[in-house]
């Protein structure tokens, strides 16, 4: 089952660029982005923010029993990686081996094919990340 | 107002692959058996509440209050449908409580029921990731197990817990499921057999997930008033509580704990008036092994950090310092997810009213139980007391 | 007015196979086919790589390395002869990455493996008539050989973008010729999985005609000769077409070593030519002479005199060819065909 054309359209700046938010009454920045600040709720201040792509992991697992259409990436990583500029986000981690993961390892954006709606629909293309050299 | 509220009668259907049940067919039988169990008639029913996650997904099915009213003959009376992913029964028994408890209206059936075995296990896993966020986590091939398996992974580290006291939480589950006629799998496994199984989401294997499950169960709830009126052996609901967190896993404050259920621990313990201490057994969710472990930490019965060795010491067997799980918990008896929070509340009103055969916890008088919804963005907890 | 490179920047996959696995897979001689081709290995694309990711991986180093505002690029071109869709561009996939939406141009180029460098003459135009600030030029492939076939040795993946300008230069393009016929050598027909050739066809009267006479005619009405370049950079189908090329025309092998490529990355088609440009601007100096020649089938070849500025000696790539070259990972077929989707039914696809 995939998402709709609208659904993707709408978060190419974000999947393809990590466009975040920031609140300017409280500074907490967000990604992915949130429109409402939490901490300010409406008295915040929301503003875009481009995060830079640079971050480190903070938890990591690799897949083995994938969902429905990523049944030939497997086994896969996946780790939640903490952005240097402070939020946290989940990704698939690239060009490496399990056995080279470890916590704490400096990681940076990449852009990959995350997924396509079958043969005939359209490719769904986002962030991904690999370790750092 | 109602002064208190009880369970007067439990029903639930075998937990498993029931290739031959349609997901109308569990519900009605779980709620028939519940107010054959209360000793009352469908027409003392006047209210609906069904805990089901994704019917939709599952079976193509939506407008469950309806369906549910209709196929059980009970047309015509209020029925709604809750939904908090895996917490959704949990929450469905909630809202009953509530409902009561508002003086509304005195007798109600929380059911909950999920028919997973209709759909491929890929589609399956799909259905269960709506419990997740469907933008920044699905999206990018995450399944529930890896979720768990990022929380293990920290616990692992921040508190040295060993994937030798994760999987004792499975091994202990299937050993009091091994005592639970109705569980999904009555039998017993050992640490080997738990540490050698399928990887399914590095460090978590097949043996610490729970299965893919088809199931539903019923409790009938009743005001004070018409409890004492009705039965005998009312089960007392002293203390019920909800909690949430963010959607999405990353957005947490910290991975190693679960903060919806600390937080609703907190305000269950303190309406029922009573210390972690008090309990004399829980029934928590332990979707996957390291659940259990975050849960009995959250829930306050021991530190946190500690959960693992604990489970380790035996502390949390049938006849340990607090017993978890001993239906076999989501492990063992099976999780068909909507159907979970409710079937908790059953296990616990048959230990109360001492009647769980080979699993029974000794001189049970507390109970806590605890439902989770996705990775934690949901907790519910129920307080209940033996008459 | 000068026109020329601002900057560029380079990708090749992180996987690779080695000729001895692919011959030993279809029984060839894997060290008749090594000499006869001069091939080593060639890269491989990951399962979630294609000409769209690549082209955005190498575009987003060239930015970097220009130092520009990505809102100042006023045109993207992208040359592949395997973009992702037959109808929807890849330019705009890249746009967005860069984050040089919405006020622009974008198209997608197909000239079989020239393509990057007729975008790279495009964006000149448009630098120099002013009507665009910057332009991107990109060539980029994950090129297909039929199983079996002697193209399967080198098909390979990779691009390279090229950010054309007229202020703050590391190389002047000085002048571009082209040179094209009517030629069959190659070719793929809509809806088919695998390209075509015309086996020894490809070569005199395409490859060497093409490149011989592009490279003659821009030295010619540019009053050079062979000995006036430093370097020579040719598209590289395979090893030895381009060192042949060179010696015809007079070339040492000296001045043809720094930019072949193909042995160690295989033919990355669109990428090729300006791969190996890359190569030798990543350590080029002041005041060296540049000679390249793409080749592209059916068929063409453009032709650049291109002079190293002192600008690309104070900002040197951050991101040099040989890095991506050094760190590299090796597959065996079986992999390699899973990740090509040689295997019927693999594919990274929802239902």
């Amino acid at each position: 089952m995939s998402e709709g054309l609208a659904i993707h359209w709408r978060l190419i700046p974000q999947r393809y660029n990590l466009v975040g938010t920031e609140c300017l009454k409280c500074g907490e920045k967000f990604f992915p982005p949130r429109q409402l600040c939490p901490n300010c709720r409406r008295v915040g201040e929301i503003r875009e923010v481009k995060f830079s792509g640079e971050g480190e992991i903070y938890s990591y697992t690799v897949i083995h029993t994938p969902p429905e259409g990523f049944e030939f990436m497997k086994p896969y990583a996946m780790g939640v990686i903490k952005l240097i500029e402070g939020p946290f986000l989940t990704a698939q981690l690239v060009d490496c081996k399990p056995e080279d993961l470890e916590i704490g390892k400096r990681v940076e954006l990449v852009f990959r094919k995350i997924i396509a709606d079958g043969s005939s629909g359209i490719i769904r293309y986002g962030y991904k990340f690999k370790l750092k050299d | 107002m109602s002064k208190r509220v009880a369970i007067i009668g439990i029903g639930m259907t075998k937990f498993g692959e029931l290739w031959d049940k349609r997901y109308r067919d569990l519900i009605t039988e779980a709620g028939a058996d519940a107010i054959k169990d209360a000793g009352i008639d469908g027409e003392d029913i006047e209210g609906l509440y069904i805990g089901s996650m994704s019917p939709g997904l599952f079976a193509g099915q939506e407008h469950i209050g309806a369906l549910v009213a209709d196929y059980s003959g009970l047309s015509g009376i209020p029925a709604t449908r809750v939904e908090a992913a895996c917490a959704s029964g949990g929450l469905a028994l909630r809202e009953a409580y509530l409902t009561i408890k508002s003086g509304a209206i005195d007798i109600v059936v929380a059911g909950g029921v999920e028919k997973m075995t209709d759909v491929s296990t890929s589609s399956a896993m799909i259905a269960l990731m709506g419990a997740g966020d469907q933008e920044w986590e699905a999206f990018k091939g995450v399944t529930f197990p890896s979720l768990y398996a990022l929380m293990a992974r920290r616990h692992m580290v921040e508190y040295g817990t060993t994937i030798e006291q994760i999987s004792q939480v499975a091994v202990k589950s299937h050993h009091n499921a091994s005592l639970n006629p109705d569980a999904q799998f009555p039998f017993k496994v050992t640490l080997e057999q738990v540490m050698n199984s399928a990887i399914i989401a590095d460090p978590l294997r097949l043996l610490h997930c729970s299965p893919i499950t088809d199931g539903a169960s019923a409790v009938v709830l009743a005001s004070e008033e018409k409890a004492k009126e009705l039965v005998d052996d009312p089960v007392w609901i002293n203390g019920s509580s909800s909690a949430t967190d963010t959607i999405a896993l990353h957005d947490r404050k910290s991975l190693s704990r679960m903060d919806s259920t600390i937080i609703a621990g907190k305000k269950a313990y303190k309406e029922a008036k009573i210390k972690p201490r008090d309990i004399d057994f829980a029934e928590v969710h332990d979707c996957f092994s390291i659940a259990e472990i975050l849960a009995i930490e959250g829930l306050n019965f021991c530190k946190l950090g500690d959960g693992g060795k604990i489970t380790e010491n035996g502390e949390t067997e049938i006849d340990g310092r607090i017993p978890i799980n001993p239906s076999g918990g989501l492990k063992g008896k099976g999780h068909p997810v909507g159907a979970t929070g409710i079937a908790q509340a059953v296990e616990a009103a048959l230990q109360l009213r001492g009647k769980a055969g080979k699993r029974q916890v000794k001189d049970a008088e507390i109970a806590l139980i605890h439902n989770l919804g996705g990775s934690g963005a949901t907790t519910v907890i129920h307080i209940l007391k033996r008459n | 007015m000068k026109v020329g490179i601002v900057g560029y920047g380079v990708y090749i996959p992180r996987y690779r196979i080695k000729t001895e696995e692919i011959a030993r897979v279809w029984g060839a001689d894997s060290k008749n086919i090594s000499n006869a081709l001069l091939i080593h290995e060639k890269t491989v694309p990951a399962i979630d790589e294609d000409t769209a990711t690549i082209s955005v991986e190498c575009a987003r180093n060239a930015v970097q390395h220009a130092k520009i505002n990505p809102k100042d690029i006023g045109a993207i071109y992208v040359g592949s002869e395997s973009h992702p869709y037959a109808v929807k561009p890849t330019s705009t996939i890249v746009a967005a990455a860069v984050d040089a939406v919405p006020e622009l141009t974008a198209a997608d180029y197909e000239f079989a493996c020239k393509a990057g460098t007729a975008a790279i003459q495009t964006t000149m135009g448009l630098v120099k008539s002013k009507m665009i600030r910057y332009g991107l030029a990109i060539g980029a492939d994950t090129s297909q050989g039929k199983p079996g076939d002697v193209l399967e040795y080198t098909a390979s993946a990779g691009g390279s973008a090229y950010i054309i300008g007229t202020e703050n230069l590391i190389a002047e393009i000085h002048d571009t010729y082209s040179y094209t016929t009517d030629t069959p050598d190659f070719w793929r027909r809509e809806g088919q999985e695998f390209p075509s050739h015309g086996a020894r066809f490809t070569g005199q009267p395409a490859y060497f005609r093409h490149v011989i006479k592009a490279a003659k005619g821009i030295m010619n009405k540019n009053k050079l000769k062979p000995d006036d370049f430093d370097y020579v950079v040719f598209h590289q189908p395979n090893g030895k077409f381009p060192l042949k090329a060179a010696q015809i025309i007079g070339f040492e092998k000296k001045q043809i070593t720094e930019g072949l490529v193909t042995p160690y990355i295989g033919n990355t088609y669109s990428g090729s030519t300006l791969l190996g440009l890359a190569k030798i601007l990543d350590d080029a100096n002041e005041g060296e002479m540049i000679l390249a020649v793409s080749y592209g089938s059916g068929a063409g070849s453009d032709a650049f005199i291109i002079e190293v500025t002192k600008e690309n000696e104070k900002r040197r790539n951050p991101k040099p060819l040989q890095r991506y070259i050094d760190r590299k990972e090796y597959v065996d077929y079986a992999t390699y065909a899973k990740f090509k989707g040689k295997i019927k039914g693999v594919k990274l696809e929802k239902p």
